[in-house]
Protein backbone atom coordinates (compact mmCIF):
# COMPACT_ATOMS: atom_id res chain seq x y z
CA UNK A 1 0.00 0.00 0.00
CA UNK A 2 1.12 3.25 -1.16
CA UNK A 3 0.74 6.42 0.66
CA UNK A 4 -2.26 4.94 2.26
CA UNK A 5 -4.39 4.01 -0.91
CA UNK A 6 -5.63 0.87 -1.62
CA UNK A 7 -5.06 -1.23 -4.94
CA UNK A 8 -8.53 -0.84 -5.72
CA UNK A 9 -9.00 2.91 -5.96
CA UNK A 10 -6.65 2.78 -8.92
CA UNK A 11 -8.48 0.30 -10.29
CA UNK A 12 -11.78 2.07 -9.67
CA UNK A 13 -10.16 5.14 -11.90
CA UNK A 14 -9.37 3.31 -14.50
CA UNK A 15 -12.46 1.13 -15.08
CA UNK A 16 -14.38 4.38 -15.18
CA UNK A 17 -11.97 5.69 -17.36
CA UNK A 18 -12.02 3.06 -19.85
CA UNK A 19 -16.01 2.84 -20.06
CA UNK A 20 -16.09 6.79 -20.49
CA UNK A 21 -13.88 6.23 -23.25
CA UNK A 22 -16.33 3.57 -24.82
CA UNK A 23 -19.18 5.35 -24.58
CA UNK A 24 -17.53 8.33 -26.17
CA UNK A 25 -16.60 5.65 -29.04
CA UNK A 26 -20.08 4.96 -29.27
CA UNK A 27 -21.71 8.54 -28.71
CA UNK A 28 -19.27 10.77 -31.19
CA UNK A 29 -19.75 10.85 -34.75
CA UNK A 30 -16.25 12.73 -36.04
CA UNK A 31 -13.08 10.70 -36.56
CA UNK A 32 -11.05 12.86 -34.69
CA UNK A 33 -13.16 12.66 -31.44
CA UNK A 34 -13.16 8.57 -31.78
CA UNK A 35 -10.02 8.91 -31.95
CA UNK A 36 -9.71 10.89 -28.42
CA UNK A 37 -11.69 7.99 -27.39
CA UNK A 38 -9.47 5.63 -28.18
CA UNK A 39 -6.83 7.41 -26.55
CA UNK A 40 -8.51 7.56 -23.23
CA UNK A 41 -9.17 3.68 -23.61
CA UNK A 42 -5.37 3.04 -24.06
CA UNK A 43 -4.30 5.39 -21.18
CA UNK A 44 -6.96 3.96 -18.44
CA UNK A 45 -4.88 0.35 -19.98
CA UNK A 46 -1.60 2.29 -19.04
CA UNK A 47 -2.62 3.48 -15.52
CA UNK A 48 -3.95 -0.55 -14.87
CA UNK A 49 -0.08 -2.52 -16.21
CA UNK A 50 1.61 0.10 -13.98
CA UNK A 51 -0.33 -0.19 -10.78
CA UNK A 52 -0.29 -3.90 -10.82
CA UNK A 53 3.61 -3.52 -11.59
CA UNK A 54 3.72 -1.31 -8.59
CA UNK A 55 1.79 -2.59 -5.72
CA UNK A 56 1.54 -6.53 -7.00
CA UNK A 57 5.43 -7.46 -8.51
CA UNK A 58 7.55 -4.35 -7.55
CA UNK A 59 10.03 -6.82 -8.11
CA UNK A 60 9.68 -7.15 -11.46
CA UNK A 61 9.42 -4.45 -14.12
CA UNK A 62 7.14 -5.98 -16.73
CA UNK A 63 4.35 -3.76 -16.48
CA UNK A 64 6.28 -0.63 -16.92
CA UNK A 65 7.61 -2.24 -20.15
CA UNK A 66 4.17 -2.80 -21.39
CA UNK A 67 2.92 0.40 -21.21
CA UNK A 68 5.69 1.99 -22.38
CA UNK A 69 5.29 -0.85 -25.74
CA UNK A 70 1.17 0.53 -25.72
CA UNK A 71 2.60 4.39 -25.60
CA UNK A 72 4.99 3.76 -28.59
CA UNK A 73 1.83 1.62 -30.25
CA UNK A 74 -0.32 4.40 -29.37
CA UNK A 75 1.65 7.20 -30.78
CA UNK A 76 2.18 5.08 -34.33
CA UNK A 77 -1.47 4.74 -33.97
CA UNK A 78 -2.29 8.05 -33.82
CA UNK A 79 -0.04 9.46 -36.39
CA UNK A 80 -1.27 7.12 -39.00
CA UNK A 81 -4.86 8.08 -38.04
CA UNK A 82 -4.59 11.57 -38.21
CA UNK A 83 -2.72 10.95 -41.95
CA UNK A 84 -5.84 9.00 -43.50
CA UNK A 85 -8.07 11.79 -41.78
CA UNK A 86 -6.80 14.59 -43.38
CA UNK A 87 -6.69 12.36 -46.32
CA UNK A 88 -10.48 12.17 -46.50
CA UNK A 89 -10.91 15.46 -45.32
CA UNK A 90 -9.09 16.47 -48.50
CA UNK A 91 -10.97 14.47 -50.97
CA UNK A 92 -14.51 14.92 -48.66
CA UNK A 93 -14.25 18.19 -47.30
CA UNK A 94 -16.19 16.65 -43.92
CA UNK A 95 -14.78 13.79 -41.41
CA UNK A 96 -18.60 12.92 -39.98
CA UNK A 97 -18.60 9.42 -39.98
CA UNK A 98 -21.77 9.71 -41.67
CA UNK A 99 -20.50 10.95 -45.06
CA UNK A 100 -17.76 9.18 -45.53
CA UNK A 101 -19.57 6.52 -47.20
CA UNK A 102 -17.31 5.93 -49.67
CA UNK A 103 -14.35 3.63 -50.47
CA UNK A 104 -13.50 4.38 -54.35
CA UNK A 105 -13.53 7.74 -56.34
CA UNK B 1 -3.26 13.87 -3.69
CA UNK B 2 -4.45 10.77 -5.36
CA UNK B 3 -7.96 11.75 -4.74
CA UNK B 4 -7.19 14.97 -6.49
CA UNK B 5 -5.50 13.43 -9.53
CA UNK B 6 -8.64 10.94 -9.49
CA UNK B 7 -10.98 13.73 -9.54
CA UNK B 8 -9.00 15.61 -12.24
CA UNK B 9 -8.98 12.44 -14.61
CA UNK B 10 -12.95 11.36 -14.10
CA UNK B 11 -14.21 14.76 -14.65
CA UNK B 12 -11.93 15.65 -17.60
CA UNK B 13 -12.40 12.61 -19.15
CA UNK B 14 -16.16 12.95 -18.73
CA UNK B 15 -16.23 16.45 -20.15
CA UNK B 16 -14.15 15.48 -22.97
CA UNK B 17 -16.64 13.71 -24.37
CA UNK B 18 -19.51 15.64 -23.77
CA UNK B 19 -18.09 18.86 -25.06
CA UNK B 20 -19.39 20.03 -28.08
CA UNK B 21 -16.59 22.45 -29.25
CA UNK B 22 -14.00 20.13 -30.33
CA UNK B 23 -11.11 21.99 -29.12
CA UNK B 24 -12.17 21.84 -25.87
CA UNK B 25 -12.76 18.65 -26.09
CA UNK B 26 -8.73 18.13 -27.24
CA UNK B 27 -7.81 20.27 -24.29
CA UNK B 28 -9.68 18.25 -21.45
CA UNK B 29 -8.04 15.40 -22.93
CA UNK B 30 -4.52 16.82 -21.67
CA UNK B 31 -5.42 17.57 -18.49
CA UNK B 32 -6.83 13.96 -18.76
CA UNK B 33 -3.02 12.63 -19.54
CA UNK B 34 -1.28 15.16 -17.21
CA UNK B 35 -3.35 13.98 -14.48
CA UNK B 36 -2.11 10.61 -15.12
CA UNK B 37 1.38 11.08 -15.21
CA UNK B 38 0.90 12.77 -11.86
CA UNK B 39 -0.13 9.25 -10.92
CA UNK B 40 2.64 8.10 -12.34
CA UNK B 41 4.85 10.40 -10.64
CA UNK B 42 3.07 9.66 -7.48
CA UNK B 43 3.58 5.62 -7.56
CA UNK B 44 7.59 6.56 -7.78
CA UNK B 45 7.86 5.74 -11.81
CA UNK B 46 9.48 8.84 -12.97
CA UNK B 47 10.59 6.94 -16.24
CA UNK B 48 7.21 6.40 -17.06
CA UNK B 49 5.58 9.61 -15.66
CA UNK B 50 8.40 11.38 -18.19
CA UNK B 51 7.38 9.08 -21.45
CA UNK B 52 3.91 9.90 -20.50
CA UNK B 53 4.67 13.38 -20.67
CA UNK B 54 6.87 13.65 -23.92
CA UNK B 55 4.82 11.19 -26.13
CA UNK B 56 1.31 11.64 -25.07
CA UNK B 57 0.83 15.18 -24.04
CA UNK B 58 3.89 16.23 -25.69
CA UNK B 59 3.25 14.57 -29.04
CA UNK B 60 -0.07 13.18 -29.65
CA UNK B 61 -2.20 15.92 -27.96
CA UNK B 62 -0.35 18.41 -30.38
CA UNK B 63 -0.88 16.08 -33.49
CA UNK B 64 -4.55 15.87 -32.75
CA UNK B 65 -4.73 19.56 -32.20
CA UNK B 66 -2.94 20.41 -35.36
CA UNK B 67 -5.46 17.84 -37.32
CA UNK B 68 -8.28 20.03 -35.69
CA UNK B 69 -7.04 23.09 -36.67
CA UNK B 70 -6.52 21.73 -40.38
CA UNK B 71 -10.16 20.37 -40.53
CA UNK B 72 -12.23 22.57 -38.21
CA UNK B 73 -13.18 25.89 -37.84
CA UNK B 74 -12.72 27.22 -34.28
CA UNK B 75 -16.16 28.56 -34.07
CA UNK B 76 -17.68 24.87 -34.80
CA UNK B 77 -20.45 23.02 -32.53
CA UNK B 78 -21.40 19.70 -32.55
CA UNK B 79 -24.79 18.94 -33.19
CA UNK B 80 -26.87 17.09 -30.44
CA UNK B 81 -26.75 13.45 -30.68
CA UNK B 82 -29.67 11.40 -31.32
CA UNK B 83 -31.36 10.01 -28.11
CA UNK B 84 -31.00 6.02 -29.17
CA UNK B 85 -27.42 6.50 -29.49
CA UNK B 86 -26.86 8.09 -26.67
CA UNK B 87 -28.94 5.88 -24.55
CA UNK B 88 -26.72 3.11 -26.35
CA UNK B 89 -23.59 4.58 -25.39
CA UNK B 90 -24.74 5.40 -21.56
CA UNK B 91 -25.93 1.81 -21.30
CA UNK B 92 -22.96 0.38 -23.02
CA UNK B 93 -20.66 2.07 -20.47
CA UNK B 94 -22.72 2.09 -17.13
CA UNK B 95 -23.36 -2.01 -17.74
CA UNK B 96 -19.64 -2.43 -18.22
CA UNK B 97 -19.07 -0.61 -15.32
CA UNK B 98 -20.85 -2.55 -13.17
CA UNK B 99 -20.08 -5.71 -13.98
CA UNK B 100 -16.27 -4.65 -13.95
CA UNK B 101 -16.50 -3.29 -10.52
CA UNK B 102 -18.46 -6.33 -9.16
CA UNK B 103 -15.55 -8.76 -10.63
CA UNK B 104 -12.70 -6.01 -9.23
CA UNK B 105 -14.01 -5.69 -6.32
CA UNK B 106 -14.97 -9.57 -5.06
CA UNK B 107 -11.43 -10.26 -5.95
CA UNK B 108 -8.76 -10.25 -3.63
CA UNK B 109 -4.98 -9.46 -4.91
CA UNK B 110 -2.23 -11.49 -3.68
CA UNK B 111 1.36 -8.76 -3.64
CA UNK B 112 4.86 -10.93 -4.06
CA UNK B 113 6.90 -10.60 -0.88
CA UNK B 114 10.29 -10.65 -2.90
CA UNK B 115 12.25 -7.22 -2.08
CA UNK B 116 11.70 -4.41 -3.96
CA UNK B 117 13.43 -3.89 -7.37
CA UNK B 118 14.66 -0.11 -7.66
CA UNK B 119 13.34 1.60 -10.43
CA UNK B 120 16.36 3.90 -11.99
CA UNK B 121 17.26 4.48 -15.49
CA UNK B 122 19.89 1.87 -15.78
CA UNK B 123 17.83 -1.03 -14.38
CA UNK B 124 15.49 -0.16 -17.35
CA UNK B 125 17.52 0.46 -19.96
CA UNK B 126 19.41 -2.82 -19.04
CA UNK B 127 16.60 -5.03 -18.55
CA UNK B 128 15.00 -3.57 -21.92
CA UNK B 129 17.75 -4.35 -23.94
CA UNK B 130 18.67 -7.68 -22.38
CA UNK B 131 18.86 -11.27 -23.82
CA UNK B 132 18.83 -13.17 -20.78
CA UNK B 133 16.08 -13.88 -18.64
CA UNK B 134 13.29 -10.40 -18.25
CA UNK B 135 15.34 -9.41 -20.85
CA UNK B 136 12.75 -7.15 -23.68
CA UNK B 137 15.09 -7.05 -26.56
CA UNK B 138 12.20 -8.61 -28.99
CA UNK B 139 9.79 -6.67 -28.86
CA UNK B 140 11.74 -3.44 -28.69
CA UNK B 141 12.87 -4.51 -32.28
CA UNK B 142 9.02 -5.22 -32.89
CA UNK B 143 8.52 -2.13 -31.76
CA UNK B 144 11.07 -0.31 -33.74
CA UNK B 145 9.89 -1.86 -37.12
CA UNK B 146 6.22 -1.12 -36.31
CA UNK B 147 7.23 2.78 -35.77
CA UNK B 148 9.20 2.78 -39.02
CA UNK B 149 6.53 1.12 -40.87
CA UNK B 150 3.76 3.66 -39.81
CA UNK B 151 5.97 6.43 -40.40
CA UNK B 152 6.54 5.22 -44.15
CA UNK B 153 3.16 4.81 -43.72
CA UNK B 154 1.72 7.81 -43.18
CA UNK B 155 3.86 9.60 -45.70
CA UNK B 156 2.64 7.70 -48.22
CA UNK B 157 -0.92 8.39 -47.35
CA UNK B 158 -0.74 12.10 -46.75
CA UNK B 159 1.84 13.29 -49.43
CA UNK B 160 0.02 14.55 -52.56
CA UNK B 161 0.22 12.18 -55.73
CA UNK B 162 2.09 14.15 -58.84
CA UNK B 163 0.61 13.31 -62.09
CA UNK B 164 -3.25 12.88 -61.31
CA UNK B 165 -5.57 14.71 -58.78
CA UNK B 166 -4.75 17.76 -59.34
CA UNK B 167 -8.44 18.62 -59.13
CA UNK B 168 -8.47 18.98 -55.65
Amino acid sequence: MIQGIPLEHFLIVSTIMFFIGVCGFIIRRNLITMLMATELILNSVNINFVVFNRYLYPDQLQGQFFSLFIVGIAAAEASVAIALIINIYRKMQNIEVENVNELKF
Amino acid sequence: MFYLFAGIILICSLLSITTRRILRAAVYLLCVLLATSGLYFMLNYQFMAAVQLTLYAGGIVVLIIFSILLTHHITHRFKHPNITKLLMGIGAGSIGIGLALVTILSHSFKATTNPELPVDMTVIGTQLLSTEKNGYVLPFELISILLLASMIAAIVIAKKEKNKNTEI
